[in-house]
């Protein structure tokens, strides 16, 4: 039993999938380094990332599959679950086997579960395009926290972008620890260095928020209120769209 | 600053019975840099408030002054409740504020009828107006066209608003004259008439002419009220087919009556609020939009109203089982399409796998059909899951036995006493 490890980049990913055919390896698991726990009897053996050959993949890749389906594969690996890289093993391997197009070929367990994890994937891009809550800052930017149970922001920076091209912006990704900021040209990646005396939750505390903030959020959560129908009450179903977790980065939500 | 939070406070109240929310279909780029955008395919629900309904756009009135009296609703002019008026600038900063910090998809705005419709008309545009040409906005804009306005000023709403919707109310004439006899469906249907025919006189211009300007491009919605006025579900499904076809409209809303009034002609004031049978109402009109059911095949003189044990699509499964069962592998697109526990999603799997080879049980399941209500209909690679010869009232009772809805609480019509 042989374990690879990669750095945790795509391009970490694709580049150990580049020896998997180079090796003519089949009794090897690729996993994330930072995830791995060492087995007892297990050979393990780190994969530099080498850019030309995960190039090569992606190249083969997009020669064979639909911007779409690029896309789900892509979701996958943003998911960060444990073991997802077998699937994407799998799946790369059914479509490089095949001469025609095997993307519809649900009955194959690999299509099927990379379809559904992109699926799970893009159901957070879409709850997140949803949810982020902007408060404007003293220096004029919209600001918002975020903790999306995959790792989402790539997929959603273009949405932001296209939607709130007049306004400076910053999503931050609390689990993760890093942010993407619109500086009205491009998105570009950051981090933050957070102040203890100051709490990233916000509130309309200390002197951080412009002045007509907490006028817009009041003004929401009596809006949020009055669009009720009591005679209608349906807590579940409102837990069902909008999970507890989410809650806390919501202003209409967020209990005070 | 409080009388704004008054002002919004009523004037949302107020409009909140109005149960469409749609923010897709549209088409609106940002192309120049400014604020906001309208996506043809999904909508984007931004919240849910505490009856599980979506909030999607700002839903408010421009005014609940209003000169009608129409019994079932709120707004009516002899009941007596606090009134309000936003000015045009005040509905501009609310959505411009709530747009910028991701509340909402857009404004859905709406009034009573305060002077006469051009009058209140003309607000409601002068409103979009300003949003397009003023702030360079490009989120969604829904707003109400109100009958008996004039041409022109619908044809100006039309430019700038994504969607226009006139509400018919009442599904039966008996029961406009009876809740709200200063209306009538003519003088409804007439703005319906003279939108989609600007719609369609401006697609034939887009062919030839290279600037067309966009034209209500998310097209008309309308919405009627279920259990107000004692009509039947096929008399509902059979309006909306008709307006379907007819006016070419996107979307038909159900809305269960929300008792709001004494007034003896309606249901009393703390009766149910019908929410299972607009759940009915709205799974069947799915089936006339997206599975090819024709609307007497669900509801005819014999089943005037839906079941609402179950649903419309394995109600119908049961009256016709000599359809069934059909073969996954083998069987045309449509027909699958009728099979219960089947929906679009898991369909279209099934169609692009099955070029790929056939299909079982186990492959059907992982796909996401529901196996337990479908078992009784289909056949695929595996062999009969049911191989007894079930009448459709046994098939009927096992479906409930193990059907443990965890909505049975929440949508059953039985009052709780504690």
């Amino acid at each position: 039993m042989t374990t690879w490890l990669y750095d945790g980049s795509f391009d970490g990913f694709l580049s150990a999938v580049f020896d998997l055919y180079w090796q003519k390896k089949t009794d090897v698991t690729i996993r994330k380094e930072q995830d791995h726990v060492q087995g007892l009897f297990e050979n393990v053996i780190f994969m530099p990332t080498i850019m030309a050959n995960a190039d090569r993949v992606w190249v083969g890749l997009s020669r064979k599959l639909s911007e779409e389906h690029l896309q789900q594969l892509f979701c996958c690996y943003l998911s960060e679950l444990a073991g997802e890289e077998d699937h994407m093993v799998g799946f790369i391997r059914h479509v490089f086997s095949s001469e025609k197009d095997i993307t519809g070929d649900f009955g194959n367990k690999y299509i099927l579960h990379v379809a559904q994890t992109a699926r799970k994937v893009l159901r957070e891009k879409h709850r997140m395009e949803a949810f982020v809550r902007f408060q404007l800052t003293k220096d004029n930017i919209y600001y918002s926290l975020v903790a999306p149970d995959y790792n989402v922001l790539p997929l959603i920076a273009k949405h932001f972008k296209e939607r709130y091209a007049d306004q400076y912006w910053i999503i931050y990704d609390e689990r993760r620890r890093f942010g993407i900021y619109y500086n009205l040209e491009k998105v570009e990646t950051i981090r933050l260095q957070f102040n203890t005396e100051y709490d990233p939750h916000y509130h309309t505390t200390g002197n951080v928020w412009a002045p007509e903030e907490e006028l817009y959020q009041q003004l929401w959560n009596t809006y949020f209120k009055e669009a009720n129908i009591v005679g209608r009450k349906n807590p579940r179903l409102q837990l069902q769209h909008m999970p507890r977790r989410y809650w806390k980065y919501l202003t209409e939500m967020r209990l005070d | 600053m409080e009388r704004i939070q008054e002002k919004l406070a009523i004037l949302a109240d107020a409009a909140k019975y109005d149960a469409s929310c749609a923010s897709s279909g549209s088409n609106r780029k940002n192309e120049t840099k400014g604020l906001g955008n309208a996506h043809p395919g999904m909508g984007i629900c931004h919240s849910y408030t505490a009856d599980g309904r979506c909030v999607s756009l700002l839903k408010i009135l421009l005014t609940n002054v209003c000169i009608y009296d129409c019994a079932y609703c709120v707004s009516r002019k002899s009941n007596d409740i606090k009134r309000a008026a936003f000015t045009v600038q005040e509905v501009v900063d609310l959505t411009i504020n709530f747009y910028r910090r991701n509340y909402i998809e857009g404004l859905f705005l709406s009034s009573g009828i305060f002077k006469d419709p051009d009058y209140t008309m003309e607000r409601l545009v002068r409103v979009a107006k300003k949003l397009r040409t003023e702030h360079n906005f490009n989120g969604y804009i829904h707003l109400k066209a109100i009958p008996g306005a004039s041409d022109e000023l619908m044809r100006e709403a039309g430019l700038y608003a994504d969607r226009l919707s006139v509400n018919l109310e009442l599904p039966t004439e008996a029961g406009l004259k009876l809740l709200a006899p200063e209306k009538s469906r003519p003088a409804m249907i007439q703005p319906i008439r003279f939108l989609q025919n600007e719609i369609i006189r401006l697609e034939d211009e887009r062919k030839v002419l290279k600037k067309v300007p966009t034209f209500v491009p998310a097209g008309q919605s309308t919405q009627v009220i279920v259990g107000a006025a004692g009509e039947s579900d096929m008399e509902i499904m059979h309006l909306a087919s008709r307006f379907y076809r007819q006016f070419q409209l996107k979307r038909v809303y159900y809305s269960g009556y929300v008792p709001i009034s004494n007034d003896n002609r309606l249901p009393a004031l703390h009766s149910q609020v019908p929410l299972m049978r607009e759940n009915r109402l709205y799974q069947a009109d799915w089936l006339l939009r997206f599975y090819g059911f024709e609307p007497h095949e669900l509801l005819n003189e014999r089943h005037p109203n839906l079941d609402t044990d179950i649903d419309p699509k394995l109600s119908w499964a049961l009256r016709n089982l000599d359809s069934f069962p059909v073969d996954i592998n083998k069987a045309d697109k449509m027909l699958i399409a009728r099979v219960p526990g089947i929906g679009i999603e898991s369909l279209r799997k099934i169609c692009a796998a099955r070029m790929h080879g056939t299909l079982n049980w186990d492959q059907l399941k992982q796909m996401g059909v529901q196996i337990g209500k479908a078992r009784y209909f289909i056949t695929c690679k595996s062999g009969p899951f049911e191989r007894r010869d079930l009448t459709p009232e046994q098939i009927r009772q096992q479906l409930l036995a193990q059907s443990h809805s965890k909505w049975a609480k929440a949508h059953s019509p039985q009052l709780q006493l504690f």
